[in-house]
């Protein structure tokens, strides 16, 4: 028997820890390199059982290896950052009220996708969260674009956790604050305790939930304040996959980047009216020409939903072909694997346009073997977002 | 005979028949399958031949043929409950029984108390 992955066998005395390192450790976590943190992959309850918690009560996510990034107008005006931001992500920001949240994508001249990332109103200023494999080099880009006209800073002394799942909402407001009033992308600064935190109602497992920003020095306080409620469970990289493939979202360096545009990656609906042709502000971003023809025109490839038949999971990698002998290739599994909430193989990739449309039968190539799957809508659970 | 594999695999050897599966510490790092593919009875394999693979939600991994031999039988239980092999790695969740081409082979394979010192 061999493992996909063995990391006891790297030195990993170069990776980076996040402020709840030594808190993952007491909990039993397996730990795995990832963007270059040491990060849990899983607890010692595994990836189902954490997977099922986050659907069924509230799972508790160390994330704060990502990037969290503060643009601030020099003219002090937030319509100065938003204009200029709006010069690298085809997004409206300047419609983004304060205290509102948004999914965004950096585009490069390419049309190519360079991260994505939630943008936030802060009111006289935009807070960034973007992807840790990308963190560095999305600053340097924010700097080179925004430096005339906005401060940009990396927060170094912020933990950032998610917290998931049904009684989420119920478990802040027992502790502490009371988030209640909160629609889904809003984003506040409250307290939890003593300790001052911006919380927006989002996520990245498809349920309801919080994502949390926490002065490092109160990070595993507040961490370890929220493991007590009977509710919350800590939950590790592995299920973190399996909940956001579930609920049908992307993994930057998976199903987007620079070779995806934005259109090819069904994430139409990023990109606001205003952007688009014939609105306000249409185009202005990296890539637009091409980004907007694809919005009048279609891609020639677009990503879907692929439900694999049978119990075999697919997983990214494989090969997809339009029929059961292995002819003709039509696309390329981008995601995969196993969904607990669906209790069977689920997966997502890109196809042909021509081949793009729900219902439509394909095969992926697994170990020499054709297993037949099918086009299907994305999510593939219900999301419970609170709107 | 019990005999074990540096690849995690065990052997419960009977003639030349081995009975074959993966190790509790296999089993504990993997985490819970939910996925097993075995082989057909009657396909032949050279040892460190993939012969089975099993699936966590995770990761696929590869279980491999211990020695040179004949698959006669598979236990079709561990494909209807993958989660048969978190519970009883080394009991009822076998993974198939293997004809050995050469018996004497497997003297050169690990005691358990050989791999219960790689596994510490």
């Amino acid at each position: 028997m061999r493992q996909t992955w063995r990391p006891d066998l790297e030195d990993l005395s170069h990776l980076k820890h996040t402020p709840l390192h030594a808190l993952h450790l007491s909990l039993g976590a397996r730990m795995v390199p990832f963007a270059g943190y040491d990060m849990p992959v899983q607890y010692p309850e595994g990836v189902l059982k954490e997977h099922l918690h986050t659907r069924a009560a509230a799972g508790l996510f160390d994330v704060s290896h990502m990037g969290q990034i503060v643009v601030r107008p020099k003219s002090g005006r937030i319509e100065d950052a938003a204009l200029a931001l709006e010069k690298l992500v085809p997004v409206d920001i300047l419609g983004l009220a304060e205290g509102r949240q948004r999914y965004g994508l950096f585009t490069n001249d390419e049309s190519g996708i360079l991260d994505d990332l939630m943008i936030t109103n802060r009111g006289d200023h935009l807070f960034l969260v973007v992807n840790a494999a990308c963190k560095d080099a999305d600053f340097e880009h924010l700097k080179k674009g925004l430096g005339a006209t906005c401060d940009v800073e990396m927060l170094d002394d912020r933990a950032l956790v998610a917290l998931q799942g049904p009684r989420a909402e119920a478990v802040l407001c027992e502790l502490w604050a009371d988030v209640a009033s909160m629609r889904f992308m809003d984003v506040v600064e409250a307290d939890l305790h003593d300790v001052t935190c911006i919380i927006s109602r989002s996520g990245y497992t498809g349920e309801d939930g919080f994502e949390i920003s926490i002065p490092v020095t109160s990070a595993v306080d507040v961490a370890q304040r929220l493991l007590e409620h009977p509710d919350v469970m800590p939950i590790g990289l592995g299920a973190r996959d399996s909940l956001r493939l579930e609920a049908g979202l992307c993994l930057y360096g998976n199903d987007i980047d620079t070779g995806t545009t934005p259109v090819e990656a069904a994430l139409e609906w990023a990109i606001q009216k205003s952007r688009r042709s014939g609105g306000d502000r249409a185009g202005g971003f990296p890539g637009a020409e091409r980004i907007l023809s694809e919005f009048a025109n279609g891609a020639n490839r677009r990503r879907v939903g692929l439900k694999p038949e049978g119990r075999a999971p697919v997983r990214g990698g494989a090969k997809v072909y339009a029929d059961a002998e292995g002819k003709v290739v039509v696309g390329t599994v981008t995601s995969g694997g196993f969904g607990p909430s669906v209790d069977g193989p689920i997966a997502m990739g890109y196809v042909d346009a021509a081949q793009a449309g729900n219902g439509t039968k394909l095969y992926a190539e697994v170990r020499g073997k054709y297993l037949p799957l099918t086009v299907t809508a994305l999510p593939f659970v219900k999301q419970t977002y609170k709107r | 005979m019990l005999k074990f594999t540096e690849e995690h695999e065990w052997l419960k050897i009977e003639g030349d028949v081995a009975t074959v599966g993966i190790t509790e510490h296999a089993a504990g790092q993997l985490g819970d399958l939910v996925f097993v593919e075995l082989p057909e009875a009657g396909a032949s394999f050279a040892k460190g031949d993939s012969a089975a693979t099993v699936e966590s939600v995770k990761a696929a991994s590869d279980v491999y043929c211990p020695l040179d031999g004949e698959i006669i039988e598979v236990n079709q239980a561990i494909v209807d409950d993958p989660s048969l092999v978190n519970s009883d790695p080394q009991g009822a969740a076998w993974f198939f029984k293997l004809k050995l081409a050469d018996p004497s082979a497997a003297n050169a394979l690990l005691d358990e108390a050989a791999y219960k010192e790689l596994v510490a």
